[in-house]
């Protein structure tokens, strides 16, 4: 067994570990945390891949943002556990189905039989200065512009989107302006009274 | 087998080298922040533990490790004691790619840039698994301030930096610094101004420092997320927020202010120019804590989304349209490029 093989026996292991952990542990925060850890062993298994890119993306779009915002919201929400239990048998049948179809898949891939392993030879290893961050970069803009335009026009919809389901305009809402609390003078808020001084008598 | 124990040896002891330094840094700059915040008060500072109080940092050390490390009933334990180190972690793993100097580098890798992006974003789980798991209001409003803070300014801290990445053409640390030689004229300060001023206030403001202290405000929320910690695991907590603002000067120095280069082309660069950079980054950030009253928080909400990102994306625009037409005498990188890339042969030609 080559080193590389036995680090990626590693990562494997923390992975499906964290990944079993995510649906059994029972607190939601420690849920996410084991989420963010398969996130991370999964960066580093795209590491050996020699896939640099995409796996920091992974972990700075995933790790860094999207499970911020997560735990963000899990830890606002008062999550009581026992109800998501409950729940459990219900929808037993349809993670069977999921989980067969996953399984049934994986078969077709790794039994061999319709994806021959000739017919995909592993990619020659690319020299040390190769950076894959590059060559992405100049397929993203030239060959696959359009599909990558597509794809940024289906994001900025999906904001858009997202933004006006949230925003309620409220009508007791009181906004700041801060061009005009900026230019208050002193004659606006402060007053200055000038009286005679008391007597004690 | 053995090469690769030698490497691992040798990988270690480079480690070393750059975390000691760094730990001796942080200690230091927290001597230095108070000496400077005094001289700026018109004080002494602390001047009693050794000569001219330069042993003090080490005296607060020891007292902070003598402490008890107090774990609250009702905390989640086992997050309450890992949240420190999740926050020093990603502080110190970031080094790796920083090049002091043109050989002085740990990871000479392709993205690195990337890579420093990817781990100043990990930080901010530190702060709010802190928060949380203190089970205290207090700090929970503080990490709840600090997570939306950092992912707001990450943003602009990232567009900020494509303007470097359109100008190097690079996301390797020591191509971006090469591709800024010959003279201070051509440090991409000067080319990428608005850019280099949004990174840095970004910078102050992940480092949840004065004053976007909003994370720890004293005033309103005791201190913020670490206000249940004590003894060593607090002196963590400060141990990964100095050595981050060590970092984003680090950064800034790379980015903007030409690295290791000299000001005037050719003449004596070097590591010592690194560290006075670094050095004078670092200063700003003692100016600001001392000078600037903390920023309320939605002003620090619209100052990230509503003033800095139409900035930098306006500045990018600004940069695509020079570097298209190759305006003199800073936007036409095909020069820089190629004299990058001698400039990289004939220092790679040296170092084998």
């Amino acid at each position: 067994m080559s080193f590389q093989l036995f680090i990626f026996y590693v990562f494997a292991i923390i992975m499906v570990f964290a990944a079993a952990r995510v649906i059994t542990v029972r607190n939601p925060v420690y849920a996410a945390m084991f989420l963010v850890l398969t996130f991370f062993t999964a960066a580093a298994i795209w590491m050996l891949l020699e896939a640099e890119f995409l796996a920091v993306t992974l972990v700075l779009v995933y790790v860094g943002a999207v499970m911020v915002l997560f735990l963000f919201v899990v830890m606002m929400l008062d999550i009581n556990v026992e109800p998501l239990r409950e729940g459990f048998v219900k929808y037993l049948p349809v993670g069977i189905l999921v989980g067969s179809i996953m399984f049934l898949e994986m078969v077709f891939l790794l039994t061999q039989r319709y994806f021959p392993s000739e017919n995909f030879p592993a990619p020659a290893a690319k020299p040390a200065n190769y950076s894959n961050t590059e060559e992405l970069g100049r397929l993203l803009y030239s060959d696959y512009l359009f599909h990558f335009e597509v794809a940024a026009l289906i994001l900025m919809v999906a904001i858009v989107a997202a933004i006006a389901l949230t925003m309620r305009r409220r009508s007791d809402t009181k906004y700041q302006r801060p061009g005009l609390q900026v230019q208050v003078k002193k004659e606006d808020r402060l007053r200055v009274v000038s009286m005679d001084t008391e007597s004690k008598s | 087998m053995f090469d690769g124990l030698i490497l691992l040896i040798w990988t270690l002891i480079k480690i070393v080298l750059i975390i000691v330094p760094l730990l001796i840094a942080v200690a230091y700059f927290t001597l230095a922040e108070r000496k400077v915040i005094g001289s700026m008060q018109v004080r002494v500072g602390p001047n009693r533990v050794g000569w001219c109080g330069l042993l003090q940092p080490f005296a607060d050390l020891f007292k902070l490790l003598t402490k008890e490390v107090i774990v609250p009933t009702n905390s989640s334990r086992f997050l309450f004691l890992i949240a420190p180190v999740l926050s020093l972690a990603p502080a110190f793993a970031a080094w790796a790619v920083i090049p002091f100097s043109d050989q002085l580098v740990l990871a000479d890798i392709n993205a690195g840039l990337l890579y420093v992006l990817a781990m100043t974003s990990l930080g901010v789980y530190g702060v709010i698994i802190a928060g949380w798991a203190s089970n205290s209001k207090y700090a929970f409003l503080g990490s709840m301030r600090s997570a939306a803070q950092i992912v707001a300014y990450e943003i602009a801290m990232g567009f900020a930096l494509i303007g470097v990445l359109m100008l190097s053409g690079s996301l390797n640390m020591r191509e971006i610094v090469l591709a800024q030689g010959g003279g201070i004229g051509h440090w991409f300060v000067v080319p990428l101004f608005p850019l280099a001023i949004v990174y840095f206030i970004s910078g102050v403001a992940e480092t949840n420092r004065a004053p976007f202290d909003v994370a720890e405000g004293e005033s309103e929320i005791v201190a913020g997320f670490h206000v249940d910690y004590s003894g060593m695991a607090f002196a963590v907590f400060f141990l990964a927020e100095y050595a981050n603002m060590i970092m984003i000067s680090a950064l800034m120095t790379i980015m903007f202010l030409g690295g290791w280069l000299s000001p005037i082309d050719g003449v004596g660069d070097g590591f010592h120019w690194f560290l006075i950079k670094t050095a004078f980054s670092m200063f700003l950030f003692l100016w600001f804590r001392a000078t600037f009253p903390r920023y309320r928080y939605d002003q620090i909400m619209r100052l990230g989304w509503k003033v800095f990102i139409p900035v930098t994306i306006v500045w990018i625009a600004v940069v695509g349209v020079a570097v298209f037409y190759g305006v003199e005498p800073w936007f036409d990188i095909r020069d820089l490029q190629t004299a990058g890339q001698a400039a990289l042969e004939v220092a790679s030609g040296d170092g084998s």
